[in-house]
């Protein structure tokens, strides 16, 4: 049997489709996070150099990691909406980006709290944590830049050229700790070397990492729905969509 | 177990401040953004049942006239 995935690009099926998806995403991101945090709070032990301080990995690198990977996400499907001119592309690119920079921010913030006691410091203009910031900075754009705008489409092409430009700052983000001299340290975990921290730890860590995914599907897909009937509100299928809830 | 009583559990070895802050104001982001996206639909929806009266007044005064 053939499946025509093309029927999910259309606004309308993708509505349907993601309604049914949105419970079960928020679901596994609400007991992924339980678990995360029990073995983050009750099984991974205290650190020998950091203490308890440390129990912010648990949302710093998660956070850090998703912020990084949705603005890649954003500025792929925000290309495809330019390339392809197709709607939903850029209608999920938009509802991608508040997501992303609640990532961001939780990941700057995260890492305040985590560096006032152990580097004694709330904030340091080293690569890491700059590079971080101009991220935050370009999704503050891209969102500010669509608000501004007043048709939806020529909004879609504007803001998907700023998050392409962009693009550059991730790489320097990912190897701003091999690149230059900071405070931050390297990578704990990489493909290519073993991670450097406890197994309880690094599980813990990874738990809270699948969660984010999760939460990000479901927050992303609930927004995207919002945004579809925002700016198909005119067509016949929103309207019959309209009749059939009042039916109901 | 790590943690000897709840109070050295909330004080995360002298460190509570800055765990707990980080925790605090992640949950607090989270459960704000679900907030904001079903006040968004709300307000949608309410929105919708007005351009959909007056809708219905606009064709039902098209038909009488």
């Amino acid at each position: 049997m053939a499946i025509n995935w093309f029927k999910y690009s259309s606004p309308a099926s993708f509505y349907s489709l993601s309604g049914k998806m949105v419970p079960i995403f928020m679901w596994l991101a609400v007991v992924l996070l339980i678990a995360g945090m029990y073995v983050g709070f009750f099984v991974a032990p205290t650190d020998f150099q950091q203490g308890e301080a440390y129990r912010i990995i648990f949302i710093h690198v998660p956070a850090a990691w998703m912020s990084m990977f949705l603005y890649l996400v954003m500025a792929f499907w925000a290309g495809i909406g330019l390339a392809f001119n197709t709607r939903l592309s850029s209608m999920l690119a938009t509802a991608i980006a508040p997501t992303g920079a609640m990532f961001t921010f939780l990941a700057l913030w995260t890492g305040a709290l985590w560096g006032k006691p152990m580097w004694g410091t709330w904030w340091v203009w080293d690569a890491r944590l700059t590079s971080e910031l101009i991220l935050l900075f370009l999704y503050i754009g891209f969102m500010s830049l669509q608000a501004a705008i007043d048709d939806p489409r020529r909004a879609d092409k504007a803001g998907a050229i700023l998050a392409l430009v962009g693009v550059v700052n991730i790489p320097i983000i990912y190897f701003s700790v091999q690149w230059w001299n900071t405070l931050h340290q390297g990578a704990s975990v990489s493909l290519n070397q073993a991670p450097a921290m406890a197994t309880t730890m690094l599980t813990g860590m990874l738990i809270m990492v699948f969660a984010s995914w999760m939460y990000s599907i479901a927050v992303i897909l609930k927004r995207v729905r919002v945004i579809i009937l925002e700016r198909e509100s005119h067509t016949a299928w929103v309207a019959e969509l309209r009749k059939k809830e009042a039916a109901r | 177990m790590i943690w000897e009583s709840w109070s050295e559990f909330f004080a995360m070895g002298g460190y509570g401040v800055y765990v707990w802050g980080s925790y605090i104001v992640t949950f607090a982001c989270v459960i704000g953004e679900v907030l904001l996206i079903s006040n968004r639909r709300r307000t949608l929806d309410k929105h919708y049942g007005l351009i959909h009266d007056s809708n219905k007044k606009e064709t039902d005064n098209e038909t009488t006239s």
